[in-house]
């Protein structure tokens, strides 16, 4: 069968290999080599060597961006996750109107990263200006706490029907057996729910950190980087260098910055392939 | 387990029904100051409701409809998400079939460069991708699909593919030898098993790509075509004053018929989420 | 079978795009790619396509405008040029503080705007390799004074083709209400003799003096920007230059005083001022809680959209304290300059610079300009409806001298938003006078070496 299958590749793999390589490959492989030059449009490249890496990796507000990104994935994986999965125990409960709760927390999901940035700039200016705080564009730390607000409002939603999902698929014999035993309701969340739902656990770990990582749309609505790059996450400062400074050298920075976070994004995404696998192994 | 409402459920049942308005206010805020006039929607009176001063019917939405090109926008945005949301089912889950069943070192090859394409970010390939598009004259709504294709392919690829595995092989060889040809296989014997994982990725898809941002921004020919969330960007001035009225409106025009789809296909939705985290 | 058929189909129209696109990056001539890759796709673009062939007879002008009010103006105007002449216009408009990322973005497309602005000598210094030189040009030779002309070297640049004019915009009639009259103003000590008066009788007026200082991004420019280039503009005439690599600071002391007085005589408390945007401040001015509000003529389509009629507008110039007051105008200038992107086919070149002309000297293009509200420094200018247009040609008139517009000389954005950064903490009281000091004088110095 495999011979036979064999020679369908134009129909069955070329549409998709030749948008990939247009889509993806080639500007990849070119990306990385602009990384490398001074350049305005393509066509003007010229080869530097490492000076745009040089400038990348001294440059004072990448530094920062990394930073903020690194402890707004942190903040936003904890407080996502954890309130995520008390919702679904919550919602696994049996309690009234648990279908229109679950369909009302996932509902942000839907909406797009640029639209959200604006109805919580809108909210959260309007609450700040109530309550006598400096405005969001000039707050570095409620700039900081919307994002992770506004994270938090999106993508609950979603990690909840992960863990909802995963709670429902416990055997019911384990938890039997556990009342059985005795366990109160706390030893049987540690001792039998959360075990059972790692595979759910590191998923969403996973997608939160990585969408954490990545996070552009939302931190150009919300906060557009204000005040003064304060609150620029690593995806914002490459857009940033690369478009809203003017000069030849900048484009060969950004996309030097690109790299370095794309290396960044990659070796995350390694972590957690190996995670995943260990545990795989355990269970 | 008994399904009776204990006064635990029942408080508990409260508690949660009191955070889901956290979840429902800001969509409501959204709507109350669609309705009102200009002057009415500064920082100090976003949650005030409209009173009979501040009341402005419906001509935010009037307003936001004509000037800036509203249902034009909201043509293009729904244009692209159907036509490249086919093209990457349609060839993506071709492609996976056949990176599945012929092995070989090149299917392994390209099956990893799929899963590596899925953890790159944007930002890499922005400028680089932009100008590719730019030279193909790849910068249409017609035409983006293929953008969307080439780029979304990771994601879509790495599904199918999780999901062919447990397919058994049987079944093909059985339909081969009954002179079916691959194609047919395919479409007749694989396809029909693989409608779940096709309305999964359906759905991660179709959230992406309606709601992208940078990509069109930086692909698409300015001159000609905007989408939705380009479009939100143009109700600021020059000199930094906000049209905040039109803009709630159309913010509203835009989730709306997202909210309503959800409601009606919600099952899917959250079935499709589910069994893409699984996979994924 | 339909679906076979629907995926032979695809893959060659994958197949044929994919080849195209590979032979597109060896051949010298990019222009055959788009004419083979169309073929595969839909009739869509035989529109396109036959547009193409027109244009490459004529050239066609692709303006990048910067200003978002103006866009469906310049989206009319466009039309009517292409309906008499043929010639097709595309006029974008880039979202309101994108313009720099939007012209970075679209300079690098093979269909580049042939029409771009800048603004001013820092503007130019980013964008000079793609300036046309305009010193042969029929819209040069229009211009009525060569100060508005942009120029790099020996060439020609750009060419600014609005005028706008800043200043203190008064709600007269709250000002007689208060007991004075316009007149009454000649300096900042009458300003600041007026504004508090009327602070200590606040609650019985039942407005204040100035409108809240908005510190975000929608309304800090007036301050970091706008009210900063007093103090640069006195040092420069003191001085005799029009740029320096190190600011001194000389008259920061001036810049403290009316800061002060705008914050300390304002709707609310000077810590509440951060929570303010431009909109609020707009909107305080319009409903009559204040009767100054520094800002320039471009609010005036805003403040008479918010229901505010002519004879309640004026505007007075900015007071504060240097030089000879009783000739100070208003700050009139341009940061905005036209400039035709060099590297445009030589069809496109001409077809823009006809275009461009025809704005400024037809009976069609100048009304239109009119009725966007700008002053156009052209020999055919017609009368604009503005009143604070109007006050500035009578400030002008009464032989007073304008302030000129030498924020285009200030270093880059990094130094105004260090300089509005220090402005709000100092508002909000958490940090001092000093701070501004510093980022305005050292921020310059190292901001300057940085542009080197």
């Amino acid at each position: 069968m495999e011979k036979a299958v064999r020679k369908y590749w134009p129909i069955f793999v070329l549409p998709t290999i030749a948008a990939f390589a247009i889509g993806f490959i080639y500007p990849f492989i070119q990306g990385v080599y602009l990384s490398f030059c001074k350049f305005s449009t393509i066509k003007k490249a010229k080869f530097v060597g490492l000076a745009n890496y040089k400038y990348a990796l001294t440059d004072a507000s990448f530094y920062h961006a990394f930073e903020y990104t690194l402890s707004f994935a942190i903040v936003s994986v904890i407080l996502i996750n954890v309130i995520a999965f008390m919702l679904a125990l919550a919602l696994t409960n049996k309690i009234k109107g648990k279908d229109v709760y679950r369909t009302v927390f996932f509902m942000p999901n839907l909406i797009g990263g640029i639209v959200l940035g604006y109805i919580w700039k809108t909210l959260l200016d309007c609450f700040l200006s109530l309550i006598g705080q400096p405005l969001l564009a000039l707050n570095e730390k409620w700039g900081f706490i919307g994002l992770v607000v506004l994270m938090c409002w999106q993508q609950i939603g979603y990690m909840m029907i992960i863990y909802i999902a995963g709670l429902q698929s416990i055997d019911t014999s384990y938890l039997e057996a556990a009342m059985i035993d005795g366990a109160n309701s706390l030893q049987t969340l540690f001792k039998v729910k959360i075990p059972n739902v790692m595979s759910s656990i590191t998923i969403c770990l996973f997608l939160t950190l990585t969408n954490g990582f990545k996070l552009f749309d939302q931190n150009l609505a919300l906060t557009g980087g204000e005040p003064a790059h304060k609150s620029e996450m690593l995806a914002l400062n490459i857009y940033d260098t690369f478009y809203a400074r003017s000069g030849k050298q900048w484009k060969g920075y950004g996309q030097a910055k690109a790299v370095v976070f794309c290396i960044l994004v990659i070796v995350i995404s390694l972590i957690q392939l190996r995670a995943t696998k260990s545990k795989e192994v355990q269970a | 387990m008994s399904e009776k409402q204990t006064p635990g459920k029942i408080i508990l049942s409260v508690i949660i029904g009191i955070i889901s308005l956290a979840w429902v206010y800001p969509v409501f805020m959204i709507l109350i100051n669609s309705l009102k006039v200009e002057r009415a929607i500064s920082t100090t009176t976003i949650f005030k409701l409209p009173t009979a001063e501040s009341f402005n019917g419906l001509d935010n939405f009037a307003k936001a409809l004509t000037s800036q090109g509203f249902a034009q926008a909201f043509g293009y945005s729904l244009f692209i998400t159907v036509s490249s949301l086919a093209l990457i089912l349609v060839c993506c889950s071709m492609c996976a079939w056949y990176i599945t069943r012929v092995d070989s070192i090149l299917s392994k090859i390209v099956y990893y460069l799929f899963v590596f394409s899925m953890v790159v970010p944007f930002q890499m390939l922005m400028f680089t991708l932009s100008a590719t598009a730019d030279r193909l004259d790849f910068d249409t709504p017609y035409k983006i699909c293929i953008i969307y294709l080439g780029f979304g392919a990771g994601l879509a690829v790495f599904m199918f593919t999780g999901f062919m595995k447990t397919i058994p092989i049987e079944l093909e060889e059985a339909a081969m030898i009954d002179g079916c040809g691959p194609l047919r296989t395919f479409f007749s014997i694989d396809l029909p098993v693989l409608k779940p994982t096709l309305i999964s990725v359906a759905i991660l898809e179709a959230m992406w790509l309606w709601n992208d941002y940078l990509l069109p921004y930086l692909v698409l020919d300015r001159k000609k075509y905007t989408t939705i969330p380009i479009l939100i960007q143009y109700f600021k001035g020059s000199y930094g004053s906000v049209q905040m009225g039109p803009m709630m409106a159309c913010i509203l025009m835009t989730i709306l018929p997202v909210i309503i789809l959800y409601l009606v296909a919600q099952k899917y939705i959250i079935e499709g989420v589910v069994a893409g985290a699984v996979k994924g | 079978m339909k679906k076979k058929l629907l995926s032979a189909i695809l893959s060659v129209a994958m197949v044929a795009s994919l080849l195209v696109g590979c032979g597109a990056q060896e051949a010298t001539a990019p222009a055959a790619a788009p004419a083979a890759a169309d073929e595969a796709d839909d009739d869509a673009d035989e529109a396109d396509e036959a547009e193409e062939v027109a244009e490459a007879a004529d050239g066609q002008v692709y303006y990048l405008n910067f200003k978002p009010e103006q866009d469906e103006q310049w989206q009319a105007l466009a039309k009517s040029y292409t309906a008499q002449t043929g010639v097709p216009v595309t006029v974008v408009t880039a979202a309101s503080g994108t313009y720099e990322e939007t012209l970075t973005a679209e300079i690098a497309k093979d269909e580049a705007p042939t029409l771009f602005q800048v603004n001013g000598p820092v503007g130019l210094a980013n964008w000079s390799d793609y300036c046309y030189d305009l010193s042969d040009s029929d819209i040069y030779s229009n211009l009525t004074s060569d100060s508005f002309a942009l120029k790099n070297g020996d060439e020609v640049a750009g060419i600014a083709y609005v005028i706008e004019s800043y200043g203190i915009i008064t709600n007269a009639t709250l000002l007689e209400q208060a007991g004075y009259t316009v007149d009454d103003i000649k300096s900042f000590s009458d300003l600041k003799k007026v504004a508090e008066d009327i602070t200590a009788r606040k609650d019985e007026l039942g407005f204040a003096a100035f409108t809240s200082t908005g510190m975000d991004g929608s309304s800090d420019w007036r301050f970091k920007t706008h009210l900063a280039n007093l103090p640069i503009y006195f040092e420069y005439q003191a001085d005799g230059i029009s740029d320096t690599k190190a600011i001194k600071g000389t008259y920061l002391n001036n810049y403290k005083d009316i800061f002060d007085l705008y914050i300390n005589n304002s709707t609310c408390d000077p810590k509440e001022l951060a929570s303010k945007t431009g909109d609020d401040a707009e909107n305080e001015f319009a409903e009559g809680k204040a009767v100054f509000f520094q800002n320039g003529s471009w609010e005036y389509g805003n403040l008479t959209g918010k229901g505010m009629t002519d004879d309640q507008l004026n505007m007075i110039p900015i007071y504060v304290g240097v030089g000879d007051e009783a000739n100070q105008g208003l700050c009139t200038g341009t940061e905005n300059f036209w400039c035709v992107n060099n590297e445009a086919s030589d069809e496109d070149i001409a077809a823009t610079l006809t275009f461009i002309n025809w704005c400024v000297s037809s009976d069609e293009g100048t009304q239109a300009m009119a009725d966007m509200g700008f002053t156009i420094p052209f020999k055919a200018a017609k009368e604009n409806p503005n009143v604070f247009v109007q006050a500035d040609a009578a400030y002008t008139q009464a032989g007073k001298t304008p302030v000129s517009w030498n924020f285009t000389t200030m270093p880059s954005e990094e130094w105004k938003n260090g300089v509005g950064s220090a402005l709000t903490a100092y508002a909000a009281g958490t940090g001092d006078w000093d701070g501004v000091v510093t980022a305005f004088v050292d921020g310059w110095a190292s901001e300057k070496a940085l542009a080197e």
